[in-house]
Order: structure tokens, then sequence, then C-alpha cells
């Protein structure tokens, strides 16, 4: 049973390195805007019918091959420049102020029509483009083989979260940004444009929902329903996490990603449950998640 | 005794003709008979099997209204009424489906369905469209349950269900590879996926009982990434993977597990695999045991009605047509023979021969009227019928489920393209339980062939 525990921990990292680049979105748009946003699992299989499509077309079109991970990055930056904006100037910021079920009902419907728009576009069948998971080659690790993108994708991840606790941190936007999740209102009247920093966060959002999409694409076949299948996991993962923390989302991804790798290897029957067992024992034992951030007591 | 005879063979042939003459005027106040049909329009069967599904059915319905498809099914409609499509999405769960068939039959008006894909579907509605005597026909599911655990005067399925895919996929593999010691399996962790596993692993230990099990990996339907089930499967040096994986996730389990070494180390089966041939290209290895759920793509029988299918669904997709696609013209055709059975027997019992009137005003009140669905009931029970898939009998369920032969092959990669090799074709009876003995009873009890 212990020879087994390098695997877990291997295929668990491989696995919470996915789920964070697509959870860590999630986080940001709550922390900042208080959406939990349903629409992102749709900006999540947007991004990788889209990464799949052109990633499909470079290729077929006898181009560099490596650049066909450019083609990737660049339809998620698109995706995520063209709903972000769209979806926040177009309709969320007429509900703001509103009850979070209304907005949760609302990007719902969002996601109900991304749904079905990209069925329009892309069509029902699978797409398949497997080239770039293979073109890095494999690594041995002990006496398992895997694939050097899905350990690249580790580094994205750790990029990724590093970039943005940078920014976040220690930069003047990531100052207006902490003070807007502190208090919009104060926020507003000392200067900060509110809106613009909503505009911003819930387009590095979607990119960030469409740059998971875009980089699992190659790894997987590219169906209808993907996205209801990862917002679920996304929403677990914050939730254990604490919604609106990126230490959260970085933990619950880890966690979820371990324990799944470890029902797998000890116990596949338990696999499904997995992940909403720790979900349960880590509500009941904080409620609020392993990283929730304290809110500001206002008079 | 001969005028007898000689009677009934001229009575055959008047009817006879005037099925076949649909274009007439008769034919043309025929009422149209209106099918609902449902299937997978939207989630992750929608795209490998349920709009396959759809346009094979609009295909077909469009070929038999003009009349076009080869014999025996050269009539127009079914024995002359046109045939209306109405077309439901089978996705949202049993609850949603029992609701949908409520209403295709009290609002919609539908005088026959057709559908289901998932076995949970045609567990939950079986039992409704018994209580809305309502002719159902089962056209792609595969659980063994329907027939095994009741009984139904109106519900029929016109294709052989799963317990044949997991019995030849065994004998296949032991037949290819006798020295097979251990093996491990990949199945989606719902009723399919769970049947197929135990069939499968319940024919392996009557087969060759010393063989062991390794690893029985249950990922989620629609999981897409299976990195841990690999490492684990890789992980127990099996001579042999089992899996009943298919659409996306069979792709999404090809991609990630042939870069990881998987099929270097273990001989792989897929049980559904040979729809994805074409998709997969390179990624599928060679040697690779496939199977098509029975006789149909690859190792369908060279007649008229299967190039009629190819033609038909090519014309409209340019692809050959899937599994599935088989799977609904069995469907259609199954119940176009069984209503021109019944209207053939009605019109022949309502020409008053021996009398030199109103033979032909007799016949078109017949004609006009059509057969009744209980006439349909009776014609369909223990019919026998042909198919692109070749024959099918509804030999099992007291008449109401069909069984045929299946086949297994092996893939080899030929100028760049998949092609199946070494195809081994399995009769009915080796394969599927006799009348009355459930499939997992029968499986463990050695699966003796009927005498």
């Amino acid at each position: 049973m212990l020879a087994q525990v390098p695997a877990i921990l291997i295929d668990g990292v491989m696995a919470a390195s996915m789920m964070f680049i697509i959870a860590v979105g999630l986080t940001l748009i709550y922390g900042v805007m208080k959406i939990l946003n349903v629409a992102h699992g749709s900006l999540y299989a947007l991004g990788a019918y889209t990464a799949a499509t052109f990633a499909g077309l470079w290729l077929s079109g006898g181009h560099a091959p490596l650049g066909s991970y450019a083609v990737l990055v660049a339809s998620a930056i698109v995706v995520g420049l063209v709903t972000g904006p769209v979806i926040e100037r177009g309709l969320l910021r007429f509900m703001y102020g509103r009850d979070e079920i209304v907005l949760v009902l609302v990007t719902y419907a969002v996601f109900l029509v991304l749904e079905d728009l990209t069925k329009l576009v892309f069509g029902v069948d699978p797409l398949l483009v497997a080239e770039p998971y293979g073109l890095l080659g494999n690594l041995d690790i002990g006496p398992l083989t895997y694939p050097t993108y899905s350990v690249a994708l580790i580094g994205v991840a750790l990029i990724v979260g590093a970039v943005l606790a940078f920014v976040i941190n220690k930069t003047k936007a990531g100052k207006m940004l902490r003070a807007v999740i502190h208090d919009r209102e104060m926020s507003a009247a000392v200067g900060i444009n509110v809106a613009r920093v909503y505009l911003v966060t819930f387009t590095v959002g979607a990119m960030l929902a469409a740059l998971g999409g875009a980089l699992t694409a190659p790894t997987t076949s590219v169906q209808p329903g993907i996205g209801a299948e990862k917002i679920v996991l996304a929403f677990a993962i914050v939730v254990i996490g604490g919604l609106g923390s990126l230490g959260g989302a970085a933990l619950g991804a880890l966690i979820v990603g371990i324990v799944q790798a470890a029902a797998v290897h000890w116990k596949p029957e338990l696999e499904l449950f997995s992940v909403y067992i720790v979900m349960a024992i880590v509500l009941i034992v904080r409620p609020k998640g392993l990283f929730a951030i304290p809110e500001a007591r206002k008079i | 005794m001969k005028y007898k005879r000689l009677t009934e063979v001229l009575k055959s042939l008047l009817t006879s003709t005037l099925l076949l003459a649909s274009t007439g005027a008769l034919a043309q106040q025929a009422k149209p008979i209106k099918i609902g049909f449902v299937t997978f329009l939207s989630g992750p069967a929608a795209g490998p099997f349920g709009v396959p599904a759809k346009v094979a059915a609009e295909a077909i319905v469009e070929s038999l209204n003009a009349g076009s498809a080869p014999p025996p099914y050269n009539s127009k409609g079914f024995g002359g009424s046109p045939l209306e499509l109405v077309v439901i999405d089978e996705a949202g769960g049993a609850t949603k489906q029992v609701s949908e068939y409520r209403n295709l039959v009290e609002r919609q008006g539908v005088d026959f369905v057709i559908g289901y894909i998932s076995s949970g579907d045609c567990l939950a509605v079986a039992p409704v469209a018994e209580e809305m005597k309502k002719l159902t026909v089962l056209f792609d599911c595969g659980t063994p349950r329907v027939f095994e655990e009741a009984s139904y005067k109106y519900v029929f399925r016109t294709r052989p269900h799963a317990t044949m895919d997991a019995v030849a996929a065994a004998l296949y593999l032991l037949e290819k590879s006798p020295t097979t010691k251990t093996y491990g399996g990949i199945n989606q962790n719902y009723a399919w996926g769970q049947d197929s596993w135990s069939d499968f692993s319940s024919a392996m230990a009557v087969l060759k009982p010393q063989v062991q099990i390794t690893s029985s990996q249950m990922p989620k339907l629609g999981a897409g990434q299976y990195g841990a089930e690999i490492s684990a499967l890789l992980g127990t040096n099996s001579d042999v993977i089992h899996s009943s994986l298919w659409g996306g996730d069979l792709e999404a389990f090809m991609v990630q597990a042939g870069p990881r070494g998987l099929f270097k180390k273990s001989q792989l089966v897929l049980v559904a695999g040979e729809p994805y041939l074409h998709r997969l290209g390179p990624n599928i290895p060679d040697g690779t045991i496939v199977g098509a759920r029975g006789t149909h793509g690859v190792f369908a029988p060279d007649s008229a009605l299967n190039n009629w299918l190819k033609s038909i669904y090519k014309a409209k997709t340019k692809f050959e047509p899937n599994y599935p696609a088989y799977s609904v013209a069995l469907g259609i055709l199954g119940l176009k023979s069984a209503y021109e059975a019944a209207k053939l027997k009605k019109l022949s019992s309502s020409i008053p021969m021996g009398e030199n009137k109103g033979v032909k005003e007799e016949m078109e009140k017949a004609y006009a009227l059509g057969a009744s669905q209980e006439e349909v009931i009776a014609a369909f029970e223990g019919l026998s019928f042909q198919s692109p898939s070749g024959r099918m009998r509804m030999a099992l369920g007291k008449g109401h489920q069909a069984i045929s032969g299946t086949a297994y092959g092996t893939t080899k990669l030929v100028n760049g393209q998949v092609t199946v090799v070494n195809i081994r074709q399995y009769p009915a009876e080796s394969v599927q339980p006799p009348e009355g003995t459930a499939s997992l009873a029968w499986i463990k009890s050695g699966m003796k062939a009927k005498k």
C-alpha cells in the first residue's frame, strides 16, 4: 500500500495543477465581485473547444508543431477578452447590489446559453487534438512514465499562482483590488474606478477558465458537457479552500487531487464520493473553508 | 383442399401487391404514422450516440417514405402510410424521461415510440409504456434486466442485450491470448460499465478460473482525466486491460494511456471500440481487440440493406454509420416488419373471396384502417426480420427481445488506416442465455448453448 504513495502524490499534484488554473479564476471573481460564477464551466468549455479547433487547424496547416502551444494560450486569451467584457458589461453590471442568489441564477442562465452556443458553433462531435500532449516526450519517474506536458502544467499552475499573488499583494492595482474586496463603496468614494476593477477581474477570471480548458484540450477529448463536469469540481475546490482565497484555491486543488488519486489507487469504488466526503468534513470543521478571507466588520 | 390453398395464395398475392403498390391512390389516402423518437441530443452521449442515431432515423424515414429502401422494405413508409418523427432529447435523467414519455403519448399523440440509449432510461420507461399501453421499441440500451426482471406486452427491444458483448469478448480474448494470467479493467461507474465488467469477469472466471483480477477502475461517466487510473493499471502489470469506455471518455483514455506505455504492457480489449477506430487512428495500438456491440459497422454482412444504410447515412454526414445508427435501423425496420406483417394479415382476412362484388371496397376499407396496435404487437412477438446487421430474431423475453450473433476482431494499421482483421463471428446461442434464464446466472452456470 505504501509503495503507491509516490504515484499518488505525483498523480495528485498533476491533477491539482490543472484544477487550480480553473478554480483560481472562480475564486478571484468571487473574492472581488461576490459572484459565484456558474458560467465559469462554460468559459472553460469554450476555451477547450476554441483551442482544440485552432490548434487542429494550425497542425493540419503544416505549421511548426511547437507553435501549437502558442495557439492554445492565444485561444484562451481571445476567449477571455471576448466573453469577459460581454458578460460583465452586457449583463452582470445591471445586477450588482442584488442578492448573491440572484447573481448565481443569472450566471447559471449564462452557463446554459453558452453551453448551447458552444454546441451550435462547434457541433456535438468530440474534438480530439492530442499532438501537443505527446510533443514534449515522456519523463520516467520511478517505475512510471508521465508525459512531459503534464509535468509542464505543474509549472504553468505555479506561474499563474505566483503572478496572481504578486499582482494582488505587491502592485498598486492589487492594492486597489484588495480595497474593493474589503469595501466597494468606500473604494469608490476614494476614487477607485470600481467598474473597471470589476471588468478587469471578470475578464481575467474568464481568461483563466479558458486557459484551463485550452491547456486541458490536448490531454482529452473535448465533448459536450465538459463544462458542467469541471464547474462542480472547481466549486468543491474553492469551498474546501475558502471562497475568495488564492491560497485556499491552491490548497483545495491539492487536497482534491491527492484524495482522488489515493482513492483510485487504494479504493477505486470510493473515487466517485471521495471529494465530497472531504468537502463535507472540511465544512463541518470550518464552515467557511480552510482559508476563508476574514470579513471587515462594517459599522 | 386444392381450391382452399389456391385461394390463400391468391389472397397473399393480392395483398402483397397492394402493400408494395403503395404509390397509388390507396397510399395517398393513408394516414401518417407518428413515431416518437427519443435519443440524446445534448450531454456527453449526444456526439457519439445520440446525434448519429437521430441522423440515421431521419435518413431511414426519408428513404422509407420515398420507397427507396431495398427489399423487403421497399414499400413506402409503414405499409403505405408515411412516417413522421417527433424527436425528443433523452438527456436529463430517468425521471425527466418518464415525463417526456407521457407528453409524447398524451399530448403529441404518437402512434409508436422508438428510443432510449441509456439503460437507466429503458428501465424507467418500460413500466410506464406498459401502463400507458403504447407500443415502445427500445433501440439501443444494453441492460439485460429489462426483460429478465419483468415481462411486458407493449415493450420490445430490437437489438440483443449487452451480455453477448462481454461473453464474446472473453471468448475472443482467450482464443487470441490463451496464456492470459491476469487482467484489470477500466469501466464507467454506471449501469453499463458495471454490468460490462461484471459479465466479463464472470465469463472469464468460467472460461479460465485460474486467471486473476488485478484492478477494477471505475471512473465516473465523463471524467475525461485518467492519470491516476492509468498509474494504478500500470502498477498492476496486467496481461490484459478490459474496457467498455465509449465516446469522449474512451478517446481521452486512449490519448492519455498510449504515451504512458500502458498498451505496450497490456493487451487491450475494447468492448465498444469499433466506432472510434477512424477517429483514434494511430492512437489505437495494433492488436487491440475491438467489438461493435453486434454485427454492426465493419462486422456487418455485405448486403443490399447494409449498403443502403451506409449510402443514406453517408449522404447526410460523409461518415460511415456507427453502431447506434445500425441500432436505429433495427428499431425502425423491426417495427416496419411487424406493422406490415400485421397489415398483411388483416388485409388477407378482409378479402371476401368467393364473391364478385365489393373486393376493392373491402380492401380499401381495411387498407385505410391500417394495423391496430394490438395486431402489430401480435405480429412483433417472435418475429424474425432482415436488417443491415443481419437477421434478428425476437427470441427472448417471450418474443419481445431480439437476439443475433456478434463478432470481434483485432486492429491493424494498414497504410495509415486502422483496419480490423482476424474477425471471428459468434452465433447467437453461444453468447446469449436461452429464454427464461438470467444472463449472470447463465454465465456462472457455464454458458451452455441451447441444444
